[in-house]
């Protein structure tokens, strides 16, 4: 976690621009860049300023943005559930999808089931995030009117609204997503089926399905669970994409929004956030072999 | 970004193109992705004689029109025709796809190399790769383009150093097996010097698997560079690529689905017949995996 916070400063440091001429504009005189750059500390050696924004960090302080003047953390506090809510309804509902098709895919290798699988995985690798949001909407808000074009409704207007204005975006967000977990499933699923186990299960009578689930399943968890955690990558910037379509006020528009103002706290809050996040999901990961494996000790 | 690539090493050079061969005829799709892909380049180095107009030329009278016989794609916001744009678009595409995807590996190489062999570099680099991969990869190219100038040089810049880091750690893992086998350390015994072992018995083992890898990264390098114009932080909003496209008919997209799903579709589709491509690579590439499908 050092390693990445040192990482996200310096990277942001060391890439030219200066912040302070974007904030002073384009009449600025190179007297005002000045004194808005003394405000700003910015006039600091590398190690003093690094110094201070880990000790405020260290306090639960990303600093105060440039333009709004207000802290980050609260400005990313406002932005969080919606997020949250987004990538967690696609995780959770694109794994309950994926790891069947990737099963059904195995189980029938080489069928026609098998091959429509695949091909729609490879197509979901392709299609780009926003391109397929897109197209969502045209279908089926304004194209069929089922669902509403954009925004976003908090679960305490109620569950209903909240859920109508998540499907879309949660279908756009999770489609690669869905595709990376089924080929996984799909490959790693084949290499177990492959086993003696297997074979043996089968041997003594069990039902297909049994097999499937109980016996192969159980043994393809590790990898999969792994590439659950690395996708959550995909789903990070999928969702700064997606709410940039969908008009969700979540942390990926706050970004978007922080991009184009050059307002450096912020960004560099939210991908310290992000980061964490990632780092955090994936440690997860790696603790929950022990419980699909129990040959694995910590 | 599709799992990782394969690890087998091919042997020699000759049987790796028969099993290409063999692979393609095994595999329509991977044909199919290749011509498209040479379609899409004669489209973008003819862009000019396409029956092409300026893609830059203004015509505020002609804004937002449909397609039509005059604008096959119909005309954006500005007036600009749209198929002009696409068409010229596809420059910009492909040239970064290409050009991260050739940097990327060779950086990714070079690094993969010196640290597969020599521990004390492994330990540091490894360390700053994982900092690296921490950081979501197009999380990282943001960050890096919100903070230097648009230009499509710094957009190849960004997305290569997002990108270097897993293709040094494939090369450093296929760097550690290869270093156990008995010519290696025939080489050594032989005194054959560092630098000769990594070029002559290294490198070669290295190339099929990275010229897989390589397809992967360009094709996500693509699908990058098209979010980073997307939401802003990519190439110059003056030089027409699809994402930029894209971006511009963000607000409009309801009255002119048109000018989203045209460079879409043409996006989706060259970052398919790469994915495609790539595919039958790795089949050919993996018999184990080949003879499974």
């Amino acid at each position: 976690m050092a390693v990445v916070a040192f990482f996200v400063f310096s990277l942001l440091y060391l890439t030219p621009g200066d912040p302070a001429a974007v904030i002073a504009g384009d009449i600025a005189t190179d007297e005002d860049i000045r004194r808005i750059r003394a405000t700003l500390g910015l006039d600091e050696p590398f190690l003093i300023r690094f110094g201070t924004w880990v000790w405020a960090l260290l306090h639960g302080d990303l600093g105060t943005s440039i333009f709004t003047n207000l802290p980050v953390t609260r400005l990313i506090g406002q932005r969080v559930e919606p997020t949250v809510a987004l990538t967690l309804c696609t995780l959770v509902v694109a794994v309950a999808i994926a790891v069947p098709l990737g099963v059904i895919a195995a189980a029938r290798a080489g069928s026609w089931t098998d091959r429509a699988i695949m091909a729609f995985s490879v197509l979901g690798f392709s299609v780009p995030v926003f391109v397929l949001a897109y197209i969502l909407i045209l279908t089926f808000s304004t194209g069929l009117g089922w669902l509403p074009v954009q925004g976003y409704r908090s679960i305490t207007d109620g569950v209903w609204e909240w859920l109508r204005h998540l499907i879309l975006p949660s279908a756009a967000l999770g489609t690669v997503y869905i595709a990376l977990i089924a080929r996984i499933t799909r490959a790693t699923m084949l290499d177990v089926l492959a086993q003696d186990y297997v074979r043996t299960a089968q041997a003594k009578g069990l039902a297909p399905a049994q097999v499937l689930v109980g016996h192969a399943l159980k043994n393809a968890a590790v990898p999969i669970m792994t590439v659950v955690g690395i996708g959550i990558a995909l789903l990070i910037s999928g969702a700064i994409v997606t709410e940039t379509v969908f008009a969700i006020p979540g942390i990926g528009r706050l970004t978007v929004d922080a991009i184009l103002r050059r307002d450096y706290p912020i960004i560099q809050g939210v991908i310290l956030l992000f980061s964490a996040v990632y780092v955090l999901i994936n440690l997860a990961v790696d603790l929950s072999y022990m419980f699909f494996d129990p040959r694995i000790r910590y | 970004m599709p799992a990782a690539a394969p690890a087998l090493p091919s042997p020699s050079l000759s049987p790796t193109w028969l099993r290409f061969k063999d692979a393609f005829r095994r595999h329509p799709t991977a044909i199919a992705g290749a011509v498209v892909l040479v379609a899409m380049t004669l489209m973008a180095i003819f862009a000019p004689w396409l029956g092409t107009v300026d893609p830059q030329a203004l015509a505020p009278v002609n804004r937002l029109k449909p397609p039509s016989a005059e604008h096959w794609f119909g005309t954006d916001m500005l007036g600009r025709d749209v198929y002009s744009r696409v068409v010229y678009g596809a420059r910009i595409s492909l040239l970064v796809g290409l050009a991260v995807a050739v940097l990327g590996t060779l950086v990714g190489l070079a690094i993969g190399l010196v640290t597969g062999y020599l521990r004390w570099v492994d330990a540091v680099v490894m360390r700053i790769m994982d900092g690296l991969m921490s950081i979501p990869s197009v999380l990282l190219a943001i960050a890096l383009m919100a903070l230097t100038k648009a230009s499509v040089g710094n957009v190849i810049l960004a997305i290569t150093l997002a990108e270097v880091p897993r293709v040094v750690r494939l090369v450093r893992s296929l760097v550690l097996s290869l270093r156990e086998q008995p010519y290696v350390e025939a080489a050594v015994a032989a005194g054959t010097r560092l630098p000769l072992i990594l070029w002559r018995h290294i490198l070669p083992n290295t190339v099929a698997p990275l010229l897989v890898q390589a397809t992967y990264v360009c094709a996500s390098a693509m699908i990058t560079e098209a979010i980073l114009s997307f939401i802003g932080a990519g190439t110059p909003p003056n030089i027409p690529s699809w994402g930029n496209i894209m971006a511009e008919a963000r607000s409009l997209f309801q009255i002119a689905g048109y000018l989203i799903l045209f460079p879409g579709i043409f996006l989706s589709l060259t970052v398919l017949a790469v994915n495609l491509l790539g595919d039958g690579m790795r089949d050919a590439l993996d018999p184990r995996l080949a003879r499974r499908m």
